[in-house]
């Protein structure tokens, strides 16, 4: 052990593996015959369901339109800058941020740490993962209802707060402006945090045991194994995780919808919750075609960004090399 | 979350669809050959669902020429649906109406059938009921029941607070109020999540505070230009000073849950609320006490002192359906049945709304609903709700203003500044 070299690099190997030799020489019209069957249905779905409806949203979203009747009334981006001139829409912007910061900051820690306790040997250790993940399996509306109910004053929640003598910490969780978001954000981290800890699992199981091993052997601490060992190799699927948990925060809107339906006064309004409320719910399609092609916006330069400098060295090869 | 990563495609989607039904214009179905009549309507749930097909049944039966498709589908889906199904070639042939500023809204697609002709023999007994579902003096469409606001109450827990009568001023509402809170009871609940139990207050308010010509003349003007509305608010803003509702109210749900607002007045856990005739069916699902019904009354909403409203008119609004032009004829004599004497006994037995002919009133299940209905039928003026007599985005973003309000955002001017800008189309 003291004479081992402190050389020995405790990273995994490269993954490249050898390229799978030249495949013998086909006809490049056989090729495209291939990739134009294998592409052609998908590509068929994505553009009718994707790219087209994107169009159309962009296109009715420089009208005034109550959703009857033909388009026009034309009035450019005024619909744009209508939705970012409101307070409320930039108050739903700076909710969504909100909720996508804490989501990395509290859930990610939380579900490493989970993931990792869950991936030692410890009795009951499968239905432990099964507790963990079994809120992520119910659906987003049951989740809204129940903890609506359970966090009305006097509620499930409260009588657990004050059955533990915590009674002085009670709230009034959904009715008061300044802690409902927070609130959401609890709820939230109970749904989604069997994701993330499944996600991770995953990723534990794909490192190697021999590491830990070899590290072991080297006198790394358990501490020092996990952090310079576990945590590096962990790297694409907490990568991963958080362009998931960023999306989806920007998108949030059942949980929402369901339990404050973004009040009380615009307190916990998201931006897909606006687009309901204000763009729908008021007859006003061209408005809502504009906020949701914002929200569009947002969520695709988000994934570009997160795709080009993030996510690279994971996709790099799968990806953004050239089929030959 | 994950769920709506596709929302505004899906949202876009559904657009692409109507852009690809606006062309093309929907073929006319023969005036006497037989017609198959598609409808929409709003009840998902048992008994009225199987009600609806039997008087559809019972109409098939005496018009052979006359068959239906119907299709049950949610409130909030018909928001979404209508839209597109009116731009399309195949809206349904009767759908569900709620009139008013709404039904305006449709009227632009130039697919509602003008019915005022049709109606003409059997319209009358309807009397004002028949008001909301008409536009520049046209019908086009009619209510099958009416629905009224007024304050459900616990007969129980006002005797335990020492309240002998309800309310009829406004003072008394307040000394009710008083007495329920020092008996250490909630005096009032309301379903402030839901923004429009909210709404039911400032209404009553504005109906108290301003003259049925004032009313009319906002509803018309889409303003609430009438200092009344701004005095209304005021009244408001002193009521809610006096603290009456139940513990973080804005955060509660009108009906879901026994901590709804609903369920709390079902479970005695509050004495009042401001809330429709359809109450009791309500609360009832949120309960286990089975003489519910004989410990919950109803009274109207107190008159205002200094008011120039009319202390005997009610907020209320009603469920209609409309026609398509496609086969106007057929579904213009189907709901000349739906609101007969016959079918309108059948409905009011069900105890799911305020019959709109009068002779059907006797067959109503409770004492209450009795009560609610001669109320009604007496009132000089139906004031429908506001948010549903304006253009639907300007009583949206009434009873958001009033929502806010209630959650200590604005004051009474941003209530009426509310619908001014949301007329000229601010957002």
């Amino acid at each position: 052990m003291s004479t081992a070299t402190s050389a020995r690099p405790l990273t995994a190997p490269s993954s490249h593996a050898p390229r799978a030799g030249g495949t013998p020489r086909r006809s490049r019209t056989r090729t495209r015959l291939e990739l134009a069957l294998l592409l052609a249905p998908g590509l068929v779905l994505f553009v009718g369901f994707v790219l087209v409806p994107i169009g159309v949203a962009t296109f009715y979203s420089l009208y005034s339109w109550n959703g009857f009747g033909p388009l026009t009334d034309f009035v450019g981006l005024d619909n744009y800058v209508d939705a970012f001139s409101g307070d409320v829409f930039q108050g739903a912007i700076a909710h969504n941020l909100i909720i996508a910061a804490l989501t990395i900051i509290v859930q990610l820690p939380l579900s490493i740490s989970l993931a990792l306790l869950l991936n030692r040997k410890l009795r009951g250790r499968t239905f432990l993962r099964m507790v963990v993940f079994a809120p992520y399996v119910l659906s987003e509306a049951v989740t809204a209802v129940i903890w609506l109910l359970m966090l009305q004053p006097g509620g499930f929640v409260d009588q657990v707060l004050r059955g533990a003598g915590l009674g002085w910490a009670v709230q009034q969780w959904l009715a008061d402006p300044k802690i409902v978001l927070y609130s959401l954000f609890v709820v939230i981290t109970w749904k989604y945090i069997g994701f993330g800890v499944i996600l991770l699992l995953a990723g534990l199981q794909g490192i190697p045991a021999e590491l830990r091993e070899a590290a072991a052997l080297d006198g790394a601490s358990s501490w020092q194994a996990t952090r310079h060992v576990v945590l590096p190799l962990l790297g694409p699927t907490i990568r991963v995780w958080i362009f998931l948990a960023v999306i989806g925060s920007l998108q949030l809107f059942d949980l929402v919808w369901i339990m404050t339906l973004g009040g009380p006064a615009n307190a916990s309004t998201t931006m897909a919750t606006y687009l309901i409320d204000h763009g729908f719910k008021r007859y006003e399609f061209g408005f809502g075609s504009a906020v949701a092609v914002i929200l569009f916006i947002i969520c695709f330069t988000f994934a570009l960004l997160y795709q080009r400098f993030a996510l690279r060295r994971d996709t790099d090869g799968a990806l953004t090399r050239a089929v030959n | 979350m994950r769920s709506v990563h596709k929302l505004s495609v899906a949202l876009a989607a559904a657009a692409t669809l109507v852009l690809a039904a606006c062309s093309g214009s929907g073929g006319d179905a023969s005036a006497n050959g037989p017609v198959t009549l598609t409808w929409w309507h709003n009840r998902t749930t048992e008994p009225m669902k199987t009600i609806w097909q039997q008087i559809a049944d019972d109409f098939h039966k005496t018009h052979q020429d006359v068959s239906f498709t119907i299709e049950p589908l949610q409130n909030e889906q018909f928001q979404t649906k209508m839209p597109l199904a009116l731009q399309g070639n195949t809206p349904p042939d009767i759908f569900q109406q709620w009139g008013g500023g709404s039904l305006k809204s449709q009227l632009s697609s130039g697919k509602i059938a003008d019915i005022t002709q049709a109606s003409s023999s059997w319209v009358g007994p309807l009397g004002q009921s028949a008001k909301g579902w008409q536009v520049d003096g046209k019908q086009y469409g009619v209510p099958y029941q009416m629905h009224a606001v007024g304050f459900w109450y616990r007969k129980d827990l006002f005797a335990t607070a020492g309240v002998t009568s309800p309310p009829s001023t406004l003072d008394e509402l307040n000394a009710a109020v008083a007495k329920l809170k020092a008996a250490k009871l909630v005096p009032i609940a309301v379903g402030g999540k839901d923004r429009w139990p909210d709404a039911f207050y400032f209404n009553y308010f504005a109906i108290r505070q301003c003259s049925v010509d004032a009313l009319k003349k906002a509803v018309e003007k889409t303003e609430l230009a009438d200092p009344c509305f701004t005095k209304a608010g005021e009244n408001l803003k002193t009521f809610l000073d006096t603290k009456p509702f139940q513990d973080g109210f804005v955060g509660t749900p009108a009906q879901q849950g026994a901590g709804s607002s609903a369920g709390m007045l079902a479970n005695g856990q509050a004495a009042m609320e401001l809330q429709g005739d359809w109450n009791p069916d309500v609360m009832q699902a949120l309960s286990e006490d089975k003489q519910l019904d004989s410990k919950v009354g109803w009274f109207p909403f107190p008159s205002v002192p200094g008011g120039q409203g009319d202390p005997k008119a009610v907020l209320g609004g009603g469920d209609g359906f409309s026609c398509t032009s496609r086969a106007a004829k057929a579904c213009a004599d189907f709901l000349g049945y739906l609101v007969g004497e016959e079918v309108q006994k059948k409905l009011a037995a069900t105890g799911s709304g305020l019959p709109v002919h009068p002779a059907a009133v006797a067959s109503l299940k409770t004492e209450t609903h009795k009560q609610i209905a001669e109320y009604t039928a007496n009132a000089p003026h139906l004031q429908f709700y506001l948010d549903i007599a304006f253009p639907t985005n300007v009583g949206q973003a009434l009873n958001d203003a009033i929502a806010n309000f209630f959650a200590g955002q604005g004051g009474p001017d941003t209530i009426v500044q509310s619908v001014t800008k949301a007329a000229a189309g601010n957002k």
